[in-house]
């Protein structure tokens, strides 16, 4: 396959970015898209120009290092994978393909393709834990029965990789899906009771103060999230955020 | 409790109570609307109810109008942080990828319709005001129908009618179920409230232009 790559080029966080065009011949259906990038940067590396920074780690889809914004869509045109999984057998030759990073106020461009997700690390920080008392007598997580159904469902919640596609996707930057993901994941499951009055103020005020939108319920990081999460959590954290401000 | 209204899921929550309360006010504003098909005095009964009851015209009037601005007013805020949420947007953007145009556009149908609200607010509710409070005629019970079916006459006043029902129609196709969405509702009713949400979104708009051709044409 012969294409036209258009990707974002900025050289440092101040720098202004823009748009350029790169030819790309003689990929391979088989290649991953990260491959492909790969390719295109030994030859910028050949010609001696400067190779085009992105994001990677596992490349199988469970670290959540991986992003790019894909002809208009986070991680590409294929459904629940992420980039390092998206294959170049869903392109045509002669295709031409936007490649941007992830774009939100919260998410800030280091370089090229790749942005700043430390904001998604502060919301984790200020509540997505659950405190235990490990001093040698602590209770076997096992021994505590679960009901399935909510078993299934904080497991569900808790396979986001926070990649960010959510926020990507959404025409309001919000945060929401993989927030709620984080605030499901506890709020299903005895263990997360304790703190969940704090957790779910506190995640969604950091979340806040980092400067995501509103959610306005379009749906979009659902369909465009890699692991499947559901729009359920959003309306679960809503639920948990009402009641934790009515008691305190 | 505090600051409820400065944190995005408040400001959802209370967005989705207003949208519902303007709802069931426009159901109730369609059942009453619809009896003008039916018959002369069963309109006018209702009507005269309506405008003269102390409660309707005190109580739930002044909040019907709080609810409105409210939300609008609300609708824009977010709309302005949500915009300043991305300061670079995409070189390309496939959002009907993901979503409907209907949940992307709700800032402007939102602002069509309350253009409709405006005109309709200086055409009937201003000649109410007048009638009743501000230039006092005697009280006619009767008056409602014939104004109702004068009102209907001008071409113009159907037509603005008929495309603001299609912008509230395709404003409450996404709206009707992301309301019970923001309140937390999401369970295993929201497939049936997805069929309600259809019928609601399509039938009430539709009815509504339906009073307005029948009464434009039957006279
Ligand atoms: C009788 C008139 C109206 C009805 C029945 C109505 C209904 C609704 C409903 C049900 C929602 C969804 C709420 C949610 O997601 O929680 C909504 C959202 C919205 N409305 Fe209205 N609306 C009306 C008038 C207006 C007007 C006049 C504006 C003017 C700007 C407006 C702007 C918006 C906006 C921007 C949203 C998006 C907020 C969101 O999705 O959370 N609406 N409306
Ligand atoms: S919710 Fe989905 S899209 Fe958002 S960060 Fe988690 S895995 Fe990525
Ligand atoms: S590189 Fe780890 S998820 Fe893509």
């Amino acid at each position: 396959m012969n294409l036209t790559l258009k990707i974002w080029r900025q050289k440092n966080a101040n720098a202004k970015g823009k748009m350029v065009d790169y030819q790309i011949s003689n990929v391979s259906p088989d290649m991953s898209f990260l491959e492909m990038l790969d390719v295109l940067n030994t030859e910028l590396i050949e010609k001696g120009e400067e190779p085009v920074s992105f994001d990677h780690d596992c490349r199988e889809g469970i670290c959540g290092s991986c992003s790019l914004y894909i002809n208009g869509e986070a991680h590409g045109p294929d459904r629940l994978v992420t980039t390092c999984q998206l294959h170049m057998r869903k392109f045509k030759d002669g295709d031409t393909i936007y490649i941007e990073p992830w774009r939100a106020k919260a998410f800030p461009v280091i370089k090229d393709l790749i942005v700043d997700r430390s904001a998604f690390d502060r919301v984790q920080h200020a509540g997505g834990f659950i405190s235990v008392n490990t001093s040698g007598n602590t209770q076997d997580a096992n021994a505590i029965p679960i009901e399935k159904a909510n078993a299934d469902k904080a497991f569900d919640a808790a396979t986001c990789i926070g990649c960010g596609a959510c926020v990507a996707s959404c025409k309001n930057s919000s945060a929401m899906l993989f927030v709620s993901a984080k605030v499901s994941q506890f709020a299903l499951l005895p263990q997360g009771q304790v703190e969940a009055t704090d957790r779910v103020m506190n995640m969604v005020n950091q979340m806040d103060a980092e400067g995501f939108g509103n959610c306005t319920n379009t749906g979009a990081c659902e369909v465009e999230c890699p692991k499947g999460i559901s729009l359920e959590n959003i309306a679960r954290m809503n639920r948990e955020y009402l009641k934790a401000s009515f008691k305190g | 409790m505090s600051g409820i209204l400065n944190s995005s899921i408040g400001r959802k929550f209370a967005m989705a109570l207003s949208a519902l309360f303007l709802m069931v006010f426009l159901l109730q504003h369609f059942a009453i609307n619809i009896l003008s098909v039916f018959s002369e005095n069963a309109f006018n009964e209702a009507s005269h109810f309506m405008g003269t009851f102390w409660a309707v015209q005190f109580i739930l009037q002044p909040i019907l109008i709080l609810g409105i601005i409210f939300h609008f007013t609300m609708g824009i805020i977010l709309e302005i942080q949500n915009r300043k949420a991305r300061k670079v947007s995409y070189a390309k953007n496939n959002g009907s990828a993901n979503s409907s145009w209907m949940s992307r556009n709700m800032i402007w149908t939102g602002l069509i319709i309350e253009g409709f609200l405006v005109v309709h607010m200086a055409n009937i509710w201003w000649h109410e005001m007048m009638v009743k409070y501000i230039d006092p005629q005697p009280v006619d019970a009767t008056r409602y129908y014939e104004e109702l079916v004068e009102h209907f006459q001008s071409p113009v006043i159907v037509g603005i009618y008929v495309v603001a029902f299609v912008f509230l129609a395709l404003h409450l196709m996404h709206g009707f179920n992301s309301a019970f969405q923001s309140i937390g509702a999401n369970n295993k009713y929201t497939k049936a409230l997805k069929g309600i949400s259809k019928v609601y979104s399509i039938g009430i708009p539709a009815g509504f232009v339906f009073i307005a051709l029948y009464h434009h044409f039957a006279h």
